[in-house]
């Protein structure tokens, strides 16, 4: 059943213990900036040490990470500056954490967000997926604890699920360090535009909010043509959403 | 270039615009709107992508467990059986290699300084300052200190990862929600009981200030792991000997568990208190998921422990206890007149400790020992003997502790102490200051001196009116 590559079997193309380099947090001339993303409690700390070789205590409990860590590491001669976000449910509200977590991906404007879910609970970590994806066009989901979901019986369909997602899906055990191999080169080839992403839109929406969010959006992008995130833009606009608004007005995103 | 800007600016203006009139057209449900949308996509989502066979054995395990740890009736007895028990593995593990390190650090070492020091031709002065005084207070607090922390914060650390704290949080909520406090603080209060200093900087997961400070304020009643061998000592000479032998061991440790107990209702107090005065607000809500029970990585959690927590507290303690040695070395070695600094001091505390139930020796104690609980106890012994012109010990500013219960009993004895004594400097090991690693970290934490003032005096002032009608009753009841 395993059609995917062993992290330990050293003829895969995946593994690349001598391009891996990690560099603590040592973050200086970084070619590209990651950022790590995620519901409170599904590894997102033991992902980050898994990736940058710190050892920042991890814990069974939401909102252990309650500062922005940093850390880096070296992958094929390019640098990676790694950004803990702290764990969020969502990024719609205003609470601190939401904040930082939203404003980093939005204006931080990572190369490359990686968002750490729980194989287990797949369905109410999607949410937030869901809104990264559309304020992001390069991701790679991390379905993480794998080897709990192997011993609960929850089977995941990796394929359908990165098509549905449009982006490339992940399956690792950071505990065990499975599947981080994986995960270097994945975020690699998504920084280096090697895989390009086709970020799920939000459909479920009426229609009346449908076509308002079409008619800001497009207005978005007549305005500032780069923008890659004008329908998110369109959303916090109709939420009224002050940052986005002096953001605008700032320039932030020319 | 100034025109185009203009006309950013009035573009952007539109945008805005645009986005109010099209708020008024789509109505106020729009976010539950989106809300409910991404939930439906993520439903169809997964639908297609997970086979889940047998959905929710695993999750009921974790319901049932849950049932009972988190019931109104078992609830609170489990929590309060495994705080018990973490502390009881803490307290009997520490004791053999407390004692190892202190037979080198104390008895190898020290004479080996010693006469280090007097092939050197060290004056009597200096090698007693660096000596019998810097080094025996670190020597001291690695000694007291570092096998305890060494056992808890990786029991601690191992009820974290299985998943027990976040219940722990939940159970405790109601009463947190009620003082007008975080229902967080129930992880930081935890924490406390490890090392205060080390729960201070566990109060970052709180996220509103208002209840941040409550918890960091309120932390120093969670009796720490300096403080618990003084109150095991005093509990079994004091109290244990009023009880038939049979009884003693269980009657001390209740008496020990009885303070921690009296701590907690404190801090509740206390909370309750900050938030209807000082610290006004609202309570927030916040959510907690209860993760889902997990086995422990034993090997790594105890390494990583000890790194991030162990070995960070020790290393500060031991920064600060160095020049506290120094003090107390000082003190009992510089006379004015007749009699030492020390001899003064505990002259001039005396009324005031007579009054609290305390002495002189006591207050001077808690007074040069602010950098750390830990060397409360030596310092008492060295100061009592040093009043009392007792034959034991090492001589003035040298502290020690006797190597039986008995020996140290005769010594307090001598010295006035009564069980009233006891009880109060039981109390007051509780509703004291906090240590001084745990003041500078609470000044690095919320940055501001009054605070700081505030968390150091508030339970020293506690600590005085306790004790005072403790000894206002005892004497009127009891005697």
């Amino acid at each position: 059943m395993d059609v995917l590559p062993h992290s330990n079997c050293e003829n895969c193309e995946h593994f690349n213990a001598d391009g891996l380099k990690k560099l603590g947090v040592d973050t200086t001339d970084f070619d590209y900036i990651v950022a790590l993303a995620g519901n409170p409690n599904t590894g997102k700390s033991t992902v980050f040490n898994a990736l940058t070789g710190l050892r920042q205590h991890t814990g069974n409990w939401p909102g252990k990470t309650v500062t922005r860590a940093e850390g880096a590491f070296q992958y094929n001669e390019k640098k990676y500056k790694l950004v803990d976000l702290p764990g969020t449910y969502s990024l719609l509200s205003t609470s601190e954490d939401e904040e930082v977590a939203r404003n980093f991906i939005l204006f931080g404007k990572p190369d490359v967000t990686v968002i750490v879910v729980d194989a287990n609970r797949l369905e109410r970590n999607l949410n937030l997926v869901l809104q990264i994806l559309e304020i992001t066009d390069k991701a790679v989901l991390c379905l993480n604890l794998m080897d709990e979901a192997k011993r609960n019986n929850i089977e995941i369909n990796i394929r359908s699920l990165a098509k549905d997602l449009g982006i490339p899906v992940v399956p690792a055990s950071a505990r065990y360090k499975e599947g981080i191999p994986e995960l270097i080169q994945t975020i690699s080839d998504v920084a280096s535009g090697k895989i390009i992403c086709k970020p799920h839109r939000i459909k479920n929406i009426p229609k009346d909010i449908e076509e308002a969010v079409r008619i800001l959006s497009d207005k978005i992008k007549k305005e500032f043509p780069n923008i890659p995130n004008s329908r998110w833009i369109a959303f916090r606009l109709l939420e009224g959403d002050n940052q986005i608004i002096e953001a605008l007005e700032s320039g932030v995103f020319v | 270039m100034c025109e185009l800007r203009i006309m950013d600016k009035k573009n952007i203006h539109n945008i805005i615009a645009l986005a109010n009139e099209l708020r008024w057209k789509i109505g106020d449900d729009f976010h539950d709107n989106l809300a409910e949308g991404i939930y439906a996509d993520a439903a169809e989502i997964v639908e297609d992508a997970i086979i889940d066979k047998n959905r929710d054995r695993k999750e009921r395990l974790d319901n049932k467990i849950d049932r009972i740890v988190t019931s109104r009736v078992w609830g609170f007895p489990i929590m309060f059986s495994i705080l018990a028990l973490v502390l009881w593995i803490t307290i009997k593990g520490a004791n053999y290699p407390s004692a190892f390190l202190a037979d080198i650090l104390l008895g190898d070492v020290r004479p080996m300084l010693k006469s280090f020091a007097a092939s050197l031709n060290f004056p009597w002065w200096l090698s007693g300052f660096l000596i019998d005084g810097v080094y025996l207070a670190v020597a001291w607090v690695i000694a007291v200190m570092l096998p305890p922390m060494a056992i808890f914060f990786p029991l601690f650390t191992l009820l974290e990862d299985f998943g027990y704290l976040p219940r722990v949080a939940f159970n405790l909520d109601y009463l947190f929600k009620k003082s007008g406090a975080h229902g967080k603080q129930a992880l930081t209060m935890s924490m406390g009981f490890g090392c205060n200093a080390a729960g201070v900087v566990a109060t970052r997961i709180i996220d509103s200030p208002r209840e941040r400070l409550i918890a960091i304020i309120t932390n120093n009643f969670s009796l720490c792991n300096g403080r618990w061998p003084t109150q095991i000592l005093l509990a079994t000479i004091f109290i244990g000997a009023v009880v038939p032998a049979s009884l003693s061991s269980i009657v001390s440790l209740g008496a020990v568990f009885g303070i921690a107990v009296l701590g907690i209702f404190f801090m509740f107090f206390v909370s309750w208190a900050l938030s209807k005065t000082l610290l006004k607000g609202e309570v927030s809500t916040f959510n907690l998921e209860l993760p889902p029970y997990r086995p422990p990585d034993f090997w790594r959690t105890i390494y990583t422990s000890i790194i991030d927590r162990t070995l960070i507290v020790l290393w500060r303690a031991i920064v600060f206890a160095a020049p506290a040695g120094a003090v107390i070395w000082l003190i009992s070695n510089l006379y004015i007149g007749e009699q030492s600094i020390a001899a003064w001091m505990i002259h001039y505390l005396d009324g005031f400790g007579f009054l609290i139930g305390l002495n002189g020796v006591i207050l001077l104690a808690y007074i040069v020992a602010i950098p750390a609980n830990e060397i409360v106890i030596p310092t008492i012994l060295m100061l009592t003997v040093l009043v009392t012109g007792l034959n034991v010990g090492e001589g003035a500013g040298v502290m020690f502790e006797l190597d039986s219960v008995n020996d140290t009993a005769s010594v307090l004895k001598a010295g006035g102490w009564t069980l009233l004594t006891a009880i109060n400097v039981m109390l007051f090991s509780l509703l004291h200051n906090p240590c001084s690693t745990t003041i500078y970290t609470i000044y690095k934490e919320t940055k501001s001196m009054k605070w700081t003032v505030l968390a150091s005096i508030l339970p020293v002032i506690i600590g005085f009116v306790v004790t005072f009608v403790v000894a206002q009753l005892w004497r009127i009841f009891v005697n």
